[in-house]
């Protein structure tokens, strides 16, 4: 067996407020997977998330990238190969032009001319979203923004693309439109969502989040058709999607 | 899409003054400033000549004197008290419509409306040539200090989404009946920019959040840029030198 894109083994976090949010977390995910995170809200995805990359830093328990521990010494790496896409557009492009949003990463991770430039063209490429290096984040409408903010991780050439509710807010074409982009892109992808159907399209593979701890981990397929272990977690299919319909696809 | 507050002072159009790099057109604008500012007050066909100048340049850029001079109407509010000198300054009185008013007072007056037209009518010019992001690479191609223009980024950034938070409360409060015409209703108001404060300073922790994420450990990067061409200096050293010559020649020739 190969070793783990990602290994996270017994995470415990509580904010300072007292509220427990992760409750000996554990999961890996192995390179080339594409996983979906699914949780009712409240669940703690957004705060496992933040500790897949050291933003929050475990009070107990690991974080493991490709065999290196988080840890202070390996944290900038880790930084550049966990890429986070962030649930709000307007939080992840924060720079006046996307040139220098998209450029922000590598140039921190010490990458200069010409292959920033570089960087820069393919990852924006890679989304569809070339000619838009001059342009102000907030012209570009939230489907554009999205593409672009994921462009902003590639360029660091992350190995792990995580994406938070990568789908809300999107109309139905710009939610088509980046699930093709998604599926055509060659990262190993936890995404983090509890807009199921979407989880079904992208990731073979589902882990579910309740109450800090991964309740289920198995094939999307499977977990979406068993509508006990949805219920008992708080998910639920859209109107006029079933369990025995999710199962006969 | 978020509105466009912060380029609605800009010209979409692509004149040989839009193509100048911001850098050489901030040196160029504050070079002009200087050069107006020491120009001799009562030189007023210099100073006339500093206004066609100003024109021509605009005209160069693709705007209409008309664009200009509705834009110069901002500078208003700064420059009313100046026409109150005439009225409270001492020294030598002149009769004027009918009305005794202070010389000195009235030259006083006519220097500050004068230069500080003049002096806005040529930002107004780079305002509506330079996009605002451009403006703040210019500056830090000038060594400006880098948390100034970083500050100043985010701002511009932000702007747009602080503006519609606050108008989309608004929209909230007026349909739930909210008209805002007394002053009981002021308290409202306040809620609603304490709201959109608190909005802010969140949004500030998840956009940190973000930069952290990509690699941030305190220093924003900066660009690397090309060198403006030697024909790109010459085209915008002709104003300020043009006005540098006048100010001399007014100081000369009196």
């Amino acid at each position: 067996m190969s070793t783990p894109a990602l290994e996270v083994t017994g995470l415990e976090f509580a904010y300072p407020d007292g509220t427990q949010v992760l409750r000996g977390t554990e999961f890996h995910i192995h390179p080339g997977e594409r996983v979906a995170l699914l949780g009712a809200n409240g669940a703690g995805k957004t705060t496992l998330v933040l500790h897949l990359n050291g933003i929050l830093r475990p009070q107990a328990g690991t974080v493991t990238v490709a065999g290196l521990p988080l840890d202070q010494h390996n944290l900038a790496e880790i930084r550049r190969r966990v890429g986070i896409v962030f649930q709000d557009p307007d939080d992840q492009l924060f720079m006046p032009t996307v040139y220098r949003d998209v450029a922000f990463g590598p140039a921190n991770f010490g990458i200069g001319q010409p292959e920033l430039d570089q960087r820069v063209g393919t990852a924006l490429a890679a989304v569809g979203m070339e000619g838009v290096t001059p342009r102000a984040p907030h012209h570009l409408s939230l489907g554009e923004r999205r593409r672009v903010a994921i462009a902003t991780v590639l360029a660091c050439r992350a190995d792990i693309l995580v994406l938070d509710e990568p789908s809300s807010n999107l109309d139905p074409a710009a939610r088509r439109e980046l699930a093709d982009l998604l599926e055509g892109l060659d990262i190993t992808l936890l995404m983090v969502s509890h807009d199921l159907p979407y989880a079904l399209r992208l990731c073979p593979r589902t882990l579910i989040l309740s109450e800090g701890r991964i309740v289920a981990d198995g094939p999307t397929e499977e977990l979406l058709g068993n509508q006990a272990l949805l219920a008992a977690n708080r998910l639920e299919l859209p109107y006029r999607f079933s369990s025995s319909s999710i199962q006969s696809q | 899409m978020s509105a466009t507050h912060t380029h609605a002072f800009l010209s979409h159009q692509n004149s040989a003054l839009h193509r100048l790099a911001p850098q050489v057109k901030l040196v160029a604008c504050i070079w002009f400033v200087l050069a107006v500012v020491a120009t001799r007050r009562e030189a007023l066909a210099f100073l006339a000549i500093d206004a066609m100048l100003v024109g021509i340049t605009a005209l160069a850029g693709g705007l209409s004197l008309g664009f200009l001079a509705r834009r110069l109407t901002l500078g208003l509010p700064f420059i009313l008290f100046a026409f109150l000198l005439p009225f409270l300054g001492g020294g030598p009185q002149i009769e004027v419509g009918g009305m005794t008013i202070s010389e000195p007072g009235l030259w006083a007056a006519w220097n500050i409306v004068a230069k500080a037209t003049l002096g806005l009518g040529v930002v107004v010019v780079m305002a509506a040539t330079t996009p605002p992001p451009d403006v703040l690479a210019g500056l830090e191609r000038l060594r400006f200090p880098h948390f100034a223009t970083a500050t100043a980024g985010f701002m511009l950034r932000y702007l747009d989404l602080i503006v519609d938070d606050f108008r989309r409360i608004r929209i909230a409060m007026a349909s739930r009946g909210y008209r805002g015409r007394w002053f009981g209703s002021a308290f409202a108001l306040a809620s609603s920019a304490g709201t959109v404060f608190i909005r802010c300073y969140e949004r500030g922790e998840r956009v940190h959040q973000a930069m952290v994420a990509r690699g941030y450990v305190g220093n924003m990067p900066i660009p690397a840029h090309p060198s403006p061409s030697r024909q790109q200096l010459m085209t915008a050293c002709g104003l300020p030198t043009l006005a540098t010559g006048l100010a001399a020649l007014s100081w000369l020739i009196k």
